[in-house]
C-alpha cells in the first residue's frame, strides 16, 4: 500500500520541512527590516532630513531582495497542504482553509498593491502617500504572518471545531475562539518579534561593517542607533511572549515540553535546565539510565513558568505515556488507554457509517453518542505504540535551549550596543562592531530552531491528539515526492545562493548609489 | 434567507470570478513568452519588463487566493486535486516560483546566473504556466481518475480518502485532447492580452506597431482553439448531478443545457466573447485604439466566469472523476460547512474595499505611460 510506504511519509515531513526552513529564511526580514525602514521613512517625513531618505531607500533595496524569495518560497507551502497532506485537507480543511483564505484576500493584496508604490512611487505619489504605502506593505507582511500563524496554533491547540460523522471531518463551530485562541495570539507575538529580532540583528550587523570600513559613518550611527533601540525591544519583547509560549505548551502539549527539558521523570517543584548535555546512552524513556551527563538547573523554575505555581507537578515522559498522576481533570489516561479509545471512537465511526447505510436509526444514535465520547483521543487509534508518541528528545532540547541562550544573548549584545552608542565610543570598539556583524547568522539560527522546537516537538501529531501525521498524508508515490523534494531543494539552494551574492553587493554599493 | 445551498452557490461564483480575473492578469504570462521576440534591444526587453514587473504580483496573488479560496470553500477539492494531480500542480508551482524572483534579481549586480537565465525562468513561466493552467481547468469538463471514499478513514491502516487511478498523478489530463484545445488557447489568449496591455501602457511606438502586428499571430490561434474546446464541450456529455439522490450520471450535451436553462449565463457569456473580440478587432483595425485592454480583459473575466459557473451550476459535477462516475466532486458534496461558507462570505464583504485600494493605487501609479526614460530614471527598475 502507498500510504503506508515509510519513505513517503519520511519524504513528506522532509519536504514540508525543507521548503518551511527556506521560507523561514526570508519572512522574518521581511517582518523587521520592514517595519525599520518604515520608522526611518517615518524620520524622513517628519524631518525632511534626506539622509533619512537615503536610509530607507537602502534598506528597503535589501527589503526587496530578501521579499521577492520569500514570495518564491512561499507559494509551495500553501499548495502543499494539498498536494502532500491531502487526507489532512479534508479532514480539517473546513476550519484550516479559512485563515489561508482570509490570508490571501486581507494580506496579500495589501501587500501586492502597496509594494509596488513603496518600489516605484517615490517620484509618482506624495511622501505622504508612499509613506502609507510603506507602512501598509509592512502591515499586509504582519497580517498575513497573523493568518498562517492562527492555523499553525490551531494544529498545536484544535479548538472551535466538532467532529461531523456524516461528512467524516472536523467543522468549525467557533471562528473567534480559533482566532483569539491563547496558543494563537501568543505564537503570533512571539513569532512576528522574533522577525523584528532579526531585523535589528541585520541592521546593527550591517551597519556596524559601514563603520568598520569607515564608510557611510553617518548613515551608519543613524542606522545602527535605530537598529539597536528596535533590537533590544524587541528582544525584551520576545522573551516575554516566549515565557507564554512555555506556559501554553504546559498546558496543552506537555510532551513537547518533556522534550524540551529531556523531563522523563516528572517532578513536583521541577527545575529548569539552564545548560545540559544529555545522555546519549539512554534508549528507552523507562530505563534507569540518567538522560542527562550533565546539567545545571534553575530549582522550582519549571513548575513556575509552567504552572505559575512553585510546587506543581511537571509530568515527564514516562508519566505522560503511563498515565496516572493527578491533573486538573482527575487521573491521567496511559497511552494505552488512550489508544484503546482512539480505536473504540474509529471503530464508532465506521459502525454508525453502517448503521446510516442501513437507516438504522437507533443504532446510528448510539454509535454516534459513542464516538463523540471517545472522540478527543481519535487519533491515538492510528497510533502503533507508546514510543512513537515521544518527539527527537536531543533535537528538541537543543534547539530549545540553544535558542533560548541565543535570545540572552542578542538581549546583552543590544544593550551593550546602546551603552557604547549613547557614550560615542561606538565607531572605535571594534570589536563590538565585529561581534555585532558576525551575530547576524545567530539571529537566522534562532528563529529557525524555535520552529523546530514547536514543529518537531509535536510529533506524532499533524493536528494535536486529532490526526497523526501517518493518517494525513496523501496517496501518492515516495518517489515523486524524492523527486520534487530535491527539484525544490536544488532550486531554493540556487537561488539563496543568488539571493546571498546580490545582498552583499546591494550592501558594497551602499546608500549612496540610490 | 441564507441558506446553505445559497452559500455553496456564491463561493462557486466567487471561484468562478476569481477564476476569470486570473485569466485576465495572465497576461502577465503571456508578455513574458513574448520578451524575446518582440522586442529587438536591451531597452525594448527593460521596457517589457519593467511594464510586466509591476503587475506580476497580482497575478501571483490572484494564484494564491484561487487556492485559498477553493481550500476554504471546497476543501475536498484542494485534498483530492492537489493530492492526486500532484505532478501537474507541482509542476505549475514550479513555474511560479521561478517567476518570483525573476524580476527583482535580473538586473541586480551579483545574481549569478544573468538576465539571460531569469528573462529564460519569465519565459518557461509564461509558457507552461499558461498552458498547464489551462489544461488542468479544462478536466472540470472531461473529467478525471480518482476515486473518493471518505469512509476509509476508519481504515486505521491506510486511511485513504481519495486516490489518483494512475501514475501519472495528474499529467494524464494531457492524454486528452481537449485539455489541449484549452491550455493552447489560455496559452495564446495571455499572449493576445500582453499585446493589448503593451499597446495601452508603453510609450513607445516601435513596440506599439509590434504589438499590433503581433496580435494577428496570436488572438487568431486562441480564437481557433478557444472555440473547438467550447463547441466540442457543448456538443459532449457531461458530469449531471441528480438533485435528490446526488447520483451523477452522463448527459448528452449537458453544458449547453446549462446555458440554456440558464440565459443569464449565457448573455454574459457571449457578452464576454463579443468583448474579447471587440478589443482585439478594434486594435487592429483603428491605429489610435489603445484601450483593447480593457475590452478584451473585461470580457475574459466574464467569460471565464460564465465558462466556471456551467461547470458547477444547475446540477453539474464541476470535478468529474472517470470512470468512477460517483467520486464526482459538486458543490454540494465537497463544500465547507455551512458555518464556515458563512464566515468566510462576511470575509469577502471586505473584496470591495480590496478593488478599492488597488484601484486608487493603480490610477496613482499609471498617471502615464511607460517609457524607457522611466525605467532608466528609477532606481529600483528591473
Amino acid at each position: 500500500m502507498e500510504l503506508m510506504d515509510v519513505s513517503l511519509l519520511g519524504w513528506s515531513r522532509a519536504q514540508f520541512a525543507m521548503t518551511s526552513m527556506y521560507h523561514w529564511l526570508f519572512v522574518p526580514l521581511t517582518l523587521g527590516l520592514g517595519v525599520i525602514m518604515s520608522i526611518m521613512e517615518t524620520l524622513y517625513v517628519r524631518t525632511g532630513n534626506e539622509a533619512w531618505k537615503k536610509a530607507t531607500q537602502f534598506w528597503m533595496t535589501l527589503f526587496g531582495v530578501n521579499f521577492a524569495i520569500g514570495v518564491a518560497t512561499g507559494i509551495i507551502l500553501e499548495f502543499e497542504f494539498g498536494t502532500n497532506w491531502s487526507n489532512y485537507s479534508w479532514f480539517v480543511g473546513d476550519i484550516f482553509g479559512a485563515p489561508l483564505a482570509i490570508e490571501a484576500i486581507l494580506a496579500f493584496f495589501m501587500e501586492a498593491t502597496f509594494i509596488s508604490i513603496m518600489f516605484f512611487g517615490w517620484k509618482k505619489v506624495g511622501k505622504k502617500f508612499h509613506l502609507a504605502s510603506t507602512w501598509l506593505t509592512v502591515l499586509g507582511a504582519t497580517i498575513s504572518a497573523l493568518w498562517i500563524l492562527v492555523a499553525n496554533a490551531w494544529m498545536q491547540y484544535p479548538v472551535g471545531m466538532e467532529f461531523n460523522p456524516d461528512t467524516v471531518r472536523n467543522e468549525m463551530v467557533d471562528f473567534w475562539s480559533i482566532l483569539l485562541s491563547p496558543v494563537a495570539m501568543n505564537k503570533f507575538f512571539h513569532t512576528v518579534i522574533s522577525g523584528w529580532v532579526l531585523g535589528g540583528l541585520f541592521v546593527v550587523g550591517v551597519s556596524s561593517w559601514f563603520l568598520l570600513k569607515k564608510r557611510e559613518v553617518d548613515f551608519a550611527l543613524k542606522s545602527l542607533k535605530v537598529g539597536a533601540i528596535f533590537g533590544l525591544i524587541s528582544t525584551l519583547l520576545v522573551a516575554f511572549t516566549g515565557d507564554g509560549s512555555a506556559y501554553n505548551v504546559t498546558q496543552r502539549q506537555p510532551m513537547k515540553l518533556a522534550a524540551m527539558e529531556g523531563l522523563y521523570q516528572g517532578k513536583t517543584s521541577a527545575g529548569l535546565v539552564a545548560f545540559g548535555i544529555l545522555n546519549p546512552n539512554k534508549k528507552a524513556y523507562n530505563d534507569s539510565i540518567d538522560p542527562f551527563l550533565f546539567k545545571v538547573e534553575i530549582p522550582s523554575m519549571l513548575s513556575i513558568l509552567g504552572n505559575r505555581d512553585a510546587k506543581s507537578f511537571v509530568p515527564g515522559v514516562a508519566n505522560l505515556l503511563d498515565g496516572g498522576y493527578q491533573t486538573k481533570n482527575g487521573a491521567a489516561l496511559s497511552f494505552t488507554e488512550k489508544q484503546t479509545r482512539g480505536k473504540a471512537a474509529i471503530q464508532s465511526l465506521a459502525e454508525y457509517q453502517k448503521a446510516v447505510a442501513a437507516k438504522d436509526t437507533t443504532a446510528a444514535a448510539l454509535h454516534k453518542a459513542k464516538l463523540k465520547e471517545n472522540y478527543p483521543q481519535f487519533g491515538y487509534g492510528y497510533i502503533d505504540k507508546a514510543t512513537d508518541m515521544i518527539p527527537n528528545v536531543p533535537a528538541v532540547f537543543y534547539s530549545f535551549h540553544i535558542m533560548v541562550m541565543l535570545g540572552m544573548y542578542f538581549i546583552l549584545l543590544f544593550a551593550v550596543l546602546l551603552f557604547f552608542i549613547n557614550g560615542g565610543k561606538i565607531e572605535k570598539t571594534k570589536w563590538l562592531l565585529w561581534v555585532a556583524l558576525f551575530s547576524i547568522p545567530l539571529g537566522y539560527v534562532a528563529g529557525e530552531l524555535g520552529w523546530v522546537v514547536a514543529e518537531l516537538g509535536r510529533q506524532p501529531w499533524a493536528i494535536q491528539d486529532v490526526l497523526p501525521l501517518k493518517a494525513a498524508i496523501s496517496n501518492i508515490s515516495g518517489y515523486s515526492v524524492v523527486i520534487t523534494f530535491f527539484l525544490f531543494l536544488t532550486l531554493f539552494s540556487a537561488l539563496l545562493v543568488a539571493e546571498i551574492r546580490i545582498m552583499l553587493k546591494q550592501i558594497q554599493k551602499g546608500p549612496e548609489a540610490h | 434567507m441564507i441558506t446553505y445551498s445559497f452559500l455553496q452557490h456564491y463561493w462557486w461564483f466567487l471561484i468562478s470570478l476569481l477564476g476569470g480575473i486570473l485569466a485576465f492578469l495572465l497576461f502577465v504570462q503571456g508578455g513574458q513568452t513574448l520578451l524575446f521576440s518582440l522586442s529587438k534591444t536591451e531597452d525594448e526587453k527593460r521596457l517589457l519588463v519593467n511594464a510586466l514587473g509591476r503587475k506580476w504580483e497580482f497575478t501571483f496573488t490572484t494564484l494564491v487566493t484561487f487556492g485559498g479560496a477553493f481550500f476554504a470553500s471546497f476543501p475536498l477539492f484542494y485534498s483530492t486535486s492537489f493530492g492526486g494531480a500532484y505532478w501537474v500542480w507541482m509542476l505549475i508551482l514550479f513555474c511560479f516560483v521561478i517567476q518570483a524572483v525573476s524580476y527583482e534579481f535580473q538586473t541586480k549586480p551579483g545574481n549569478i546566473y544573468g538576465a539571460k537565465t531569469y528573462r529564460s525562468f519569465l519565459f518557461v513561466n509564461g509558457l507552461l504556466g499558461t498552458f498547464l493552467i489551462g489544461a488542468a481547468i479544462a478536466t472540470f469538463f472531461t473529467g478525471s481518475d480518482f476515486i473518493v471514499n471518505k469512509a476509509n478513514i476508519t481504515q486505521q491502516l491506510a486511511p485513504v480518502i481519495s486516490s489518483w487511478g494512475n501514475e501519472w498523478h495528474g499529467l494524464d489530463a494531457l492524454f486528452t485532447v481537449r485539455n489541449w484545445t484549452l491550455g493552447i488557447a489560455v496559452f495564446f489568449l495571455s499572449r493576445s492580452l500582453a499585446l493589448l496591455f503593451f499597446v495601452n501602457r508603453l510609450n513607445n511606438e516601435v513596440l506599439e506597431a509590434r504589438s499590433r502586428k503581433f496580435l494577428w499571430y496570436n488572438a487568431i490561434p486562441f480564437v481557433v482553439f478557444f472555440l473547438i474546446f467550447v463547441i466540442w464541450t457543448l456538443l459532449s456529455e457531461g458530469f449531471a448531478v441528480d438533485p435528490t439522490t446526488g447520483v451523477v450520471s452522463m448527459e448528452k450535451y449537458k453544458y449547453f443545457s446549462n446555458f440554456i436553462e440558464m440565459p443569464i449565463v449565457l448573455v454574459l457569456f457571449l457578452l464576454g466573447v463579443v468583448s474579447v473580440l471587440a478589443g482585439v478587432i478594434g486594435t487592429w483595425i483603428t491605429p489610435k485604439f489603445k484601450s483593447g485592454i480593457w475590452f478584451a480583459g473585461i470580457g475574459t473575466v466574464v467569460t471565464v466566469c460564465s465558462l466556471l459557473l456551467t461547470a458547477g451550476y444547475n446540477n453539474t459535477a464541476y470535478y468529474p472523476a472517470t470512470p468512477s462516475l460517483q467520486s464526482s466532486l459538486t458543490i454540494y458534496n465537497s463544500s465547507s460547512s455551512f458555518f464556515t461558507l458563512n464566515a468566510m462570505s462576511l470575509v469577502s464583504l471586505f473584496i470591495p474595499v480590496v478593488l478599492v485600494y488597488i484601484t486608487i493605487a493603480w490610477r496613482a501609479m499609471e498617471k502615464k505611460r511607460i517609457d524607457i526614460e522611466d525605467v532608466n530614471g528609477d532606481d529600483h527598475a528591473y
